[in-house]
């Protein structure tokens, strides 16, 4: 009897894709271990570390989410450069809420959430028409001018921003607030966007006059893509101020709208799930090379370089290639 | 000729783009089931005209009517709702996307919903359906094959295909057959025919005259924006005005 090697996908994509006829408790695990790893990794494996690096993963969820916004946004065509827009307005919302009206999180999460997402997606309602670098500027704009505007005009506490507000019972608590809703936007998006809704959504992106010659009105679709990566930066936002206990013109610095575009290039764009790896691995690693003081830009610049260069597809892509190609050994009669 | 409402009227329709007139005056009605042929040199407004219709390039005055209600200034999502389709001259499909996949979008639209009763049902299988109709082999490759990857012939038939989609009652065809084979015009034709026969309007902007008489119920001539002759294909192509824009003024 001979031997040869398969690929064990095959099978499995021919009857999986409308389907779900496999034959083996083999190939279901190799269709669930891939959704199964971020779950298990987040919710089993992160809450074992100490308290340091779980603040790490916290802020790194904290990047995730934007940086998934942030891809969102990029499969309508919208090049963001301005997530700490969506990452201040949900943190000042967030925190005047419990500042003023001395709402618990539980409540100032999801209303700052939504109505953030609201709010910016009336910001930049007017721009919706811009397309690439031309929408990028304004998003780029729109928070160093929001910032100035309150320290010019000392509302929300100004310079000092709003301090003293409200944290989490515990940090294990905060750990997996973000962590549920870190992979609850993970699976939804990934859904979305594998929808018929998502083609339309990524038909926008890639001949946006075919779209709408096909009768679809892409500025109501691109309004629903604004609202969904926003309010997702928003929530981001608002879950950081209860975190650090404070709301202040920080939220509209350039890290957060620079970090998750970093993470999305490296992770891979268009994939949610390449967003995050990418998050994963620069803001743990801008952490570990801490030690290095003065050096650490250069040598975390020069991984990013690396990441680009050798990877340009995404870190996201690559591991799904290989695990595509994985192979076992078959029997031929 | 009957007096009834006809499904297409066009009045004085104008457009200028700065100090160019790309469609003056222009004037036409089109009768319901009839096949209409555009034709032109380059630059005589046959695109604009199409532009105008579906709602791509507003108009600068003019009347459009489809069906007797107005649709002048519509944007082109609200003129689809109400029945015209249309093919770019440069075919604009989704290249990301596999063939098949590239019809879903026109398949999810509103008009296609309403249609149906509310209901979209399984699009991946309309979409293999209008791919067989438009020429793409049954169960062969070539429709799962991503759009970028297609040689021009089948761009083009996804590019009818996507406009079939929307079951449109008027289709606008801007020049579908270029860059085409005269194999490849050839075996479209017939897709075209039955496209008739199902009792669908149609308006074709061609340079392919000898393919376009043979289907056109009426042929309409454009130079600098104006219709300078319009009736039966043979007649057209004897007026003096049309001789002359075609091979230009005979010197004296």
């Amino acid at each position: 009897m001979d031997r040869r090697k398969e690929r064990i996908d095959r099978g499995v994509k021919a009857r999986s894709v409308d389907i779900f006829a496999l034959t083996s408790y083999r190939e279901m695990i190799y269709l669930l271990i891939p959704g199964a790893v971020p779950v298990v990794g987040l919710l089993c494996f992160t809450p074992l570390l100490s308290d340091y690096w779980r603040e790490v993963i916290i802020s790194t969820a904290i990047y995730a989410l934007l940086a998934m916004s942030w891809d969102m946004l990029m499969s309508a065509g919208l090049l963001s450069l301005g997530q700490s827009l969506f990452f201040g307005i949900g943190s000042y919302l967030a925190g005047s809420l419990n500042y003023y009206a001395g709402l618990p999180p539980i409540l100032t999460l999801p209303i700052a959430t939504l109505l953030g997402g609201v709010i910016c997606t009336v910001f930049l309602l007017p721009v919706l028409r811009l397309r690439g670098v031309y929408f990028a500027m304004v998003t780029l704009v729109l928070p160093l001018m929001l910032s100035r505007l309150v320290e010019a005009t000392r509302i929300l506490g100004g310079t000092e921003g709003l301090t003293g507000l409200t944290s989490f019972p515990n940090q294990l608590t905060a750990l997996f607030i973000i962590e549920l809703a870190l992979l609850g936007v993970l699976f939804g998006f990934r859904r979305i966007m594998g929808s018929d809704y998502g083609l339309v959504i990524k038909g926008i992106s890639d001949n946006d006059r075919s779209v709408m010659s096909a009768g679809l009105n892409i500025y109501w679709y691109k309004t629903q893509v604004l609202f969904l990566g926003s309010s997702v930066g928003c929530f981001a936002g608002a879950f950081g101020t209860h975190m650090d206990m404070f709301a202040g013109m920080p939220g509209f610095a350039l890290d957060y709208s620079i970090m998750p575009v970093a993470a999305a290039v490296v992770g891979g764009t268009g994939t949610f799930a390449g967003p995050l790896i990418g998050a994963f691995i620069l803001v743990p690693l801008s952490e570990m090379l801490r030690a290095l003081g003065a050096l650490r830009i250069v040598f975390y610049g020069l991984f990013l370089v690396i990441f680009v260069v050798g990877l340009p597809e995404g870190i996201f892509a690559y591991i799904q290639r290989k695990y595509q190609q994985i192979e076992r050994w078959v029997d031929v009669s | 000729m009957t007096d009834r409402v006809p499904l297409l009227r066009v009045k004085d329709l104008t457009k200028t783009f700065g100090g160019v007139t790309a469609v003056s005056n222009m004037a036409f009605d089109l009768q319901e089931g009839k096949l209409l042929g555009v034709i032109g040199p380059n630059g005589s407004g046959k695109t604009t005209l199409v532009n105008l219709i579906t709602g791509f390039v507003k108009p600068t005055a003019g009347r459009i009517e489809f069906k007797g209600k107005e649709i002048t200034g519509w944007p082109p999502y609200k003129v689809v709702s109400e029945g015209i389709s249309r093919t770019f001259q440069m075919v604009r499909p989704f290249y990301q996307l596999p063939a098949y996949k590239n019809l879903i979008v026109p398949l999810y639209s509103p008009r296609v919903k309403k249609l149906a009763g509310g209901k979209y049902g399984n699009r991946d299988a309309v979409a293999l359906d209008l791919l067989e109709e438009v020429g793409f082999e049954r169960d062969a490759y070539v429709s799962y094959k991503k759009a970028g990857a297609l040689p021009q012939g089948y761009l083009k038939r996804l590019e009818l295909a996507k406009s079939m989609a929307l079951r449109p009652d008027l289709i606008i065809l801007d020049e579908l057959f270029s860059g085409l084979s005269l194999a490849e015009v050839s075996s479209i034709v017939p897709i075209i025919e039955k496209l008739k026969t199902q009792g669908k309007t149609i308006i074709m902007i061609e340079h392919r005259l000898k393919e376009l008489f043979r289907i056109a119920d009426r042929v309409m001539v454009l130079n600098y924006g104006r219709k300078i002759a319009e009736g039966q294909a043979t007649q057209v192509m004897e007026s003096p005005a049309v001789k002359e824009a075609y091979l230009g003024s005979e010197a004296e």
